[in-house]
């Protein structure tokens, strides 16, 4: 039994025109970093007359933005390498031993999921400076490899469990430690779910900018979304620059989005819906 | 399954390194914000223990009561807007989706691509597009001949919260069609079709059947919108300033508390570590105590299955 070809075309005008919605911000600010300001401001919904690629020569020319890329890449790369490393071997000790503190430890963790981290960022901040890691990358790795823990030790933990025992038992028979048992057997089982996890934490870090607002002062140690804050606050009258530099900040994770959209979406959701 | 055999005890070091990171990053700061709250804390030294004196001020003391209940109301009308504008599209093109449409690929991408920028270049994009010369929706609005619904929407009190909170619904959607869809591929068929058999269709199904099933995810989502509601701070920072402009009538908890600890005006001109900690000790209180509900809810579902 279908809807009604009324109800059905009310399905299609609803679906595309939001679709519609969706994207056209994006597109309309893709097209305008090719126009003049001259032009922005006489047809804000114009198509450009000229492609022209002068407001990205002027953007490359008054911002680092090869810096805020590379730090960005930089501190997303290392954040999620280490939450992997850090929160699979967690969960391998959570999931597949029995100790009695395992119990408690797995809800340790677990309390993590219900802070909002940012609520600590006065001690937080104290704590960096007695460190001596403000205003350096590694303040905003930590902080991303500590949030991603929880979230990512709760998705690991959960894969671990639905691995057979056999699998593991067979291993230790062959002679296997429990690091090659981890480190050979388990881990090549549990790639969707690292796959989750590095996705996760990947757009969480990437996009993330109240952390190096507040931990990066120097212009070369900035991410992009910090780094294209600075931008708005100087060039305020000068939109093509605007447009491009925006532009320019969403391209790379609409790359990576394209190379794996479905995992990406996946991804995302699956720490919700689990 | 225990695994134990000799020499074994290096096993024991595998949560170590999570461990110790996660207490000194996570679990520290959080837990020393509940003591700083108990100080009077302004600027660079730890003044004298104070008991709970930062909370009377903070819902006693002018202006600090008021800010705090102004910010207070902005987070409570942003979580009731973002659950009819955001989830309620969300829940309806989920379930168009479910029906199966022409391009349904291409919509969830396309519903989703938001989703993939930066909460701050959402807030500049924005800031561009609803300016009131030049911006495209205005320009846009024009055309169309309504002038008169032209506005400068960031810069009247009557305008901006509104528009913030339908921006980050544009930002949000697309996810929570993604969560919505999920559930209501997770509800077995036969159920559908044995209501069907019985007659029911239309609103009579998704009221009776669909919705009472889809439940699980319907709960998630709110959930995640009341903590992101309560937490909005940075759309508002990206897109009205620390002062939540115009006259703090875009203002949230989070911002708040931001000028408290870090300095600017939030009543005073100077930082205030202490009282901005007791604010975030009712912050925390607020949002832990959701998602705690939450957790007893899905450890629920859990035992049921």
């Amino acid at each position: 039994m279908k809807p009604s070809v009324g109800t059905r075309s009310v399905q299609y005008l609803v679906a595309y025109l939001l679709a519609l919605v969706a994207i056209y911000p994006i597109f309309l600010m893709l097209v305008s970093s090719l126009k003049t300001n001259a032009e922005i401001f006489a047809d804000p919904l114009g198509l450009p007359k000229a492609f022209s690629l002068e407001p990205y020569r002027k953007l490359l020319d008054s911002v680092p933005f090869t810096d805020f890329l590379l730090n960005s890449v930089f501190v997303s790369v290392v954040s999620v390498a280490l939450i992997l490393v850090f929160s699979s071997m967690a969960a391998f000790y959570i999931a597949r031993f029995s100790y009695k503190w395992n119990g408690i430890l797995y809800f340790f963790f677990l309390i993590g999921l219900m802070i909002p981290i940012k609520l600590g960022i006065v001690p937080l901040f104290l704590l960096m400076k007695q460190l001596a890691l403000t205003n350096t990358p590694w303040s905003l790795i930590l902080i991303y490899t500590a949030s991603g823990i929880p979230i990512s030790v709760f998705i690991l933990t959960g894969f671990f469990r639905t691995l057979p025992v056999q699998l593991e038992e067979a291993a230790r028979i062959d002679g296997c430690s429990n690091f090659q048992v981890f480190w050979k057997i388990l881990l090549p089982l549990i790639r969707p779910a690292l796959g989750t996890v590095m996705i996760i934490n990947f757009i969480q870090a990437w996009n993330d900018f109240f952390f190096p607002l507040i931990f990066i002062q120097d212009e070369e140690l900035k991410t992009i979304p910090v780094g294209m804050l600075g931008l708005f606050g100087e060039y305020e009258a000068d939109w093509s620059m605007l447009f491009a530099g925006l532009t320019l900040s969403a391209l790379p994770m609409i790359v990576v989005f394209f190379l794996a959209s479905k995992q990406f979406m996946e991804g995302l959701t699956a720490g919700a819906v689990k | 399954m225990q695994t134990k055999s000799k020499g074994n005890w290096l096993i024991h070091l595998f949560p170590i390194p999570a461990l110790i990171v996660y207490v000194l990053f996570v679990i520290y700061p959080i837990f020393s914000a509940f003591t700083y709250s108990l100080y009077d804390w302004n600027g660079i030294a730890k003044g004298e223990f104070i008991g709970l004196e930062n909370f009377v001020t903070l819902f006693q003391v002018e202006p600090f009561n008021e800010m705090f209940w102004n910010a207070f109301s902005h987070n409570v009308i942003y979580f009731i807007v973002e659950m009819i504008v955001q989830n309620g599209f969300a829940f309806i093109l989920a379930y168009i989706l479910y029906q199966k449409i022409r391009g349904g690929e291409f919509l969830k991408i396309a519903y989703f691509l938001p989703r993939l920028l930066s909460v701050i270049i959402v807030g500049f994009l924005w800031k561009l597009i609803l300016n009131p010369n030049f911006g495209a929706l205005n320009v846009f609005l024009t055309k169309l001949g309504m002038e008169e619904w032209a506005q400068p929407w960031l810069g009247d009190p009557d305008t901006a919260l509104i528009s913030i909170i339908l921006v980050n619904s544009w930002f949000g959607m697309g996810f929570a069609v993604l969560i919505f869809l999920a559930g209501l591929q997770s509800i077995p068929e036969e159920v559908v079709e044995a209501a069907r058999m019985d007659g029911a269709s239309g609103l009579r199904l998704l009221w009776k059947i669909i919705l009472p099933m889809c439940m699980p995810a319907i709960t998630i989502m709110t959930v995640l919108t009341f903590i992101q509601a309560f937490e909005a701070f940075e759309l508002v920072y990206a897109m009205q300033g620390s002062k939540g402009e115009p006259f703090y009538s875009t203002d949230t908890m989070a911002v708040y508390f931001y000028r408290l600890a870090f300095g600017g005006s939030g009543g005073t001109d100077t930082v205030a570590i202490g009282l901005g900690s007791a604010l975030a000790v009712v912050l925390f209180f607020i949002v832990a105590s959701m998602s705690a509900v939450s957790l007893y809810f899905m450890r629920k579902k859990e035992v049921q299955q």
